[in-house]
């Protein structure tokens, strides 16, 4: 028979850290140890636990580690709620992987790189950026804004502060929404910090976040002359088959599953207001 | 071109029959046809229609994916999959058969539905063409000719005979299999049919039905037309177009938990249900106006957009019949795209 | 025929949106055939002259719609009640499904309504016209030389065959003259399946509810079903499902509507109307109907607005369910 890609293989949850209240993140390998399938910087992949459901998370890991996947999940739904009461050793299936990947190689390369996330839309940036950092010669300058209800909300802190803050050509901007103890940052919400910073236009700014967080950040964007061209964002929307075919994810003639997750905002243009 | 009395036509069920399960439309106790198996006794419908279309045969309704058995922290996964059996389906109408071209481009496309091309591949298409199109039919304006259906075998029926047409190898096959029972013949008959067929499709009332307005690239000029509000404001919500339709494919994966296992199964879904989009953190079409006007731009702009200009309509006249409160494409395609051809 | 014209009603409503009584009207919009009409809700006098119909065609009850509508438009709202929808309208009210204050009703006389399915029957499938104007139908088609005269009666719905009531039990101005109760045999069917063996009832049912395709049209046209959240609808509620995933699950869907809807459906025959796969829901109704008649005493949902169903209305004086345990043994 031929091969299915809507029959899942195998995974299993190896190790389980808490990043935030509502934020796990989850090491995933097949029961033999090994990744599961290789995947692009942005891509997705559904992971099941039978009888409760399926659901479309991005991989969080950068396509660069040979040895695991990680997905970064947040508590909110049937699958979510489950896998955050797993423990090491729970098998789960996973398939795919789905999903257009940033264009990492051609458009991203050379260019000065801009990416702008609010709470758990890290989950998706994290691969690229750990990409591109990989690929350090590959680009220019890398800033990172990063923004969290609170101190606490703030995802991969550890690896942000440890790695990615202390890489030479790497900036990162931290904020959270209101002030807090032992916070000595920058307070105020992602769209505004991104004009108060004030990047330089040329830069391929890649967004992810909550959608009016997104809204808000490619206004700012806009307003200090950042062309939509330049401009990348992520969608999410109800999938099912992953594949393009269930036809849950269709907006206007594109499929998020497959036309998407990571679409240039100006093709977002071309899409009835719909996501 | 082969041809058979009627009076031999169970003779022709009962040979196809032999070699695989056949399938044809049989009136049903409430005096509509549906596709049931043939076996000795079971009469033809004279019907001009099923009411569920013949897409259930290579997207049935509700189908098993997969298995699964779940012990403490492990799964197996059980794939559940078989080789499918050889199957006829006797008597299929232009406008359905042409439906399989619009579901093979979603099935088939990369990558490939092995449910479905498992069925397709074993599965033989006998149309037959039109004699008396419904009020309700406009298979035309899809370019669809209902005295020529498309399949592996065309057939004609008269009054008294029955005439033949192998069109592929998987047709010639079956043809073969019958020729005991059938003779060559002209096509003088056929033609005289086809002819007949195209004074009847000039007077049907649907005739002037036009695709002209839609398309691929007309989402910015038809996505935000104010007619979509009064089309749909009397939308029930339920799923009968989608679900009577020959060409809608959108389907659900759920898990039902039989107490010894998770069995994993796909099911119709359907794009007018408000559940349809709707994720743990919000929906993004939040009305019934929204998911009805997903359901005709869809077939009308989306698909051809992403299928080389192909309408993801037949023209059956399906939804026209039955659609509880009576609106339908056609009532869309009128007043979005205009009347005139 | 119905005795009440377009006209007549095309006038009433464009003196009641022009004296300032209403500022919409909800009615029935003619479609691309004589028979298929559609529930419109109407803004003005041209959209009146345009699409407004009324004939044997229209079957639809239009009065769920208030439930969305009412109180959405500025003013109120002119809808035309036939007899039968105004037992829905009761009951919706009595429901606090809508407010009454944003609702003109005008009751019509129905002279029954016919089902376009009766009429492929009789006159064949291919039809170009209908016209309902006299005292029978004439239908033309594409495959008769001439038009097929056929009696209304011949063609009626199986709901208006049993017409339970030419009565108006609400409205706020009457055209026509009102009609009575009718002691109709609305029952007998009911009575023929209690009569059967349960193998043969079970049979029965499983060649009928076989066809179902879980459209939801049933539910989705009940003015009985107006919860905002079906429990079918909800991923939590552990039944939630969009097929028959197999004939136990087939039957779930349809007699959990029918429990849920016991003692509040009017039996307006809305349900059996709208299947796509004609199965005769409203005998699943009709059956708790007629057993709350026997129970209970006679009661009609929505023959009065505030009345309490005997389902919901617990008295000493009520049956025992030993009662109608016997009564079962008795019947089988």
């Amino acid at each position: 028979m031929k091969n299915e890609t809507l029959i899942p293989q195998l995974g299993v949850i190896t190790d389980v850290r808490i990043d935030t209240p509502d934020i796990k993140t989850f090491r995933v390998v097949t029961p033999d140890g090994k990744k599961a399938f290789d995947h692009r910087p942005g891509q997705c992949a559904m992971l099941s636990i039978p009888g409760v459901g399926e659901a479309m998370f991005s991989i969080t890991s950068s396509p660069t580690n040979t040895e695991y996947m990680e997905f970064s999940i947040k508590k909110c739904g049937c699958v979510t709620d489950w896998l955050h009461q797993a423990e090491p050793g729970q098998q789960i299936t996973i398939r795919g992987p789905y999903g257009k990947p940033f264009p990492v190689d051609d458009v991203f390369a050379g260019r000065d790189l801009l990416f702008i996330a609010g709470g758990v839309g890290l989950a998706p940036l994290r691969s690229v950026i750990n990409y591109c950092r990989h690929y350090r010669d590959r680009y220019g300058k890398i800033d990172i804004v990063y923004g969290s209800r609170s101190k606490d909300d703030l995802l991969d802190y550890k690896e942000i502060i440890e790695e990615w803050s202390t890489d030479s050509g790497v900036n990162v901007h931290l904020t959270i929404d209101n002030p807090q103890e032992g916070w000595d940052g920058h307070v105020g919400f992602v769209p505004n910090y991104v004009k108060e910073l004030g990047f330089d236009t040329n830069k391929v700014a890649v967004l992810c976040g909550p959608p009016i967080m997104i809204k808000f950040t490619l206004e700012g964007l806009c307003s200090i002359g950042f062309e939509k061209t330049n401009v990348y964002t992520t969608l999410e929307l109800r999938m099912k088959c992953g594949v393009g075919k269930c036809g849950r994810c269709n907006v206007g003639a594109k499929y998020v599953c497959k036309d998407g997750p990571v679409f240039r905002c100006d093709e977002l243009d071309e899409l009835p207001a719909e996501y | 071109m082969r041809k058979c009395s009627l009076d031999k036509i169970d003779l022709v069920f009962a040979q196809i029959a032999k070699n695989a399960a056949l399938y044809l439309p049989v009136d049903q106790t409430d005096g509509s046809a549906a596709y049931k198996k043939w076996e000795e006794g079971t009469v033809w419908s004279g019907a001009l229609n099923t009411v569920r279309s013949p897409k259930d045969f290579f997207f049935p309704q509700t189908e098993d994916l997969m298995r699964f058995k779940t012990e403490g922290k492990n799964i197996e996964i059980i794939d559940t999959r078989t080789e499918g059996e050889d199957f006829v389906v006797f008597g299929v109408r232009a406008c359905d058969v042409k439906s399989f071209d619009i579901l093979d481009r979603v099935f088939l496309s990369e990558p490939v539905d092995s449910f479905y091309a498992n069925r397709r591949a074993h599965g033989v298409i006998v149309s037959l063409a039109c004699t008396r199109p419904s009020e309700t039919c406009f298979c035309k304006t899809f370019g669809i000719d209902p005295a020529e259906p498309a399949g592996d075998i065309t057939a004609w029926k008269t009054e008294t005979e029955i005439f033949f047409r192998a069109n592929t190898e998987k047709g010639e096959q079956l043809l073969s299999k019958i020729a005991a029972l059938t003779e060559d013949s002209d096509d003088a008959v056929v033609k005289a049919q086809k002819e007949q067929i195209g004074k009847i499709m000039d007077k049907l009332p649907l005739k002037n039905v036009t695709t002209d307005g839609f398309g691929g690239g007309k989402t910015d000029e038809l996505f935000n037309r104010p007619e979509w509000d009064e089309l749909s404001q009397s939308c029930l919500g339920c799923g009968t177009c989608t679900f009577v339709c020959p060409t809608c494919q959108c389907y659900d994966i759920k898990d039902f938990n039989t107490g010894n296992g998770v069995i994993r199964y796909r099911c119709w879904d359907s794009c007018m249900y408000s559940e349809f989009t709707r994720m743990a953190h919000g929906n993004n079409r939040l009305t019934q106006k929204e998911r009805f006007r997903q359901r005709f731009m869809h077939k009308l702009v989306y698909y051809p957009e992403n299928n080389d200009g192909l309408f993801s309509c037949v023209g059956c006249g399906r939804c026209l019949a039955k659609c509880p409160i009576s609106m339908n494409i056609v009532k869309v395609m009128k007043k979005i795209g205009g009347e005139t051809k | 025929m119905q005795k009440v014209t377009r006209e007549q009603l095309l006038n009433k409503a464009s003196e009641l949106l022009s004296n300032g009584t209403v500022s919409c009207v909800l009615g029935w919009a003619a479609g691309e055939f004589d028979y298929d009409v559609t529930p419109k809700m109407f803004n003005c006098v041209e959209e009146l002259n345009a699409g407004f119909v009324f004939n044997d065609f229209c079957g639809a009850n239009v009065s769920k719609y208030l439930v969305a509508r009412a109180g959405k438009c500025e003013g109120k709202i002119l809808v035309f009640l036939k007899p039968c929808d105004t037992y829905s309208f009761n009951q919706l009210l009595t429901e606090h499904r809508f407010d009454r204050e944003k609702v003109y009703a005008v009751g019509i006389p129905c002279e029954g309504m016919a089902d376009i399915a009766k009429v492929k029957a009789v006159c064949g499938d291919g039809i170009s016209s209908i016209d309902t104007t006299g005292e029978d139908m004439k239908v033309t088609t594409l495959y008769a030389d001439a038009p097929v005269s056929v009696a209304a009666a011949d063609v009626l719905a199986e709901r208006c065959i049993n017409c339970k009531s030419k009565k108006h039990v609400a409205y706020d101005e009457l055209m026509g003259e009102e009609g009575d109760v009718i002691d109709s045999a609305r029952f007998d069917e009911v009575a023929r399946l209690e009569a059967m063996s349960p193998d043969e009832r079970f049979a029965f049912w499983q060649n009928e509810l076989s066809r179902c395709i879980r459209c939801n049209a049933c539910r989705d046209a009940c003015p009985a079903c107006t919860c905002e959240k079906c429990v079918f609808d909800n991923p939590n509620s552990g039944v939630e499902n969009k097929s028959p995933a197999n004939s136990f699950e087939e039957k779930l869907f349809h007699i959990i509507r029918a429990f849920h809807v016991a003692g509040r459906c009017t039996d307006c025959g809305e349900c059996s109307r709208v299947c796509p796969q004609n199965i005769p829901l409203h005998l699943l109704n009709r059956k708790f109907i007629k057993d709350i008649n026997e129970f209970y005493g006679d009661y009609q949902a929505g023959a009065e607005v505030g009345s309490r169903a005997p389902l919901v209305n617990y008295t000493t004086e009520d049956l025992e369910p030993g009662e109608v345990f016997d009564r079962r043994d008795n019947n089988a």
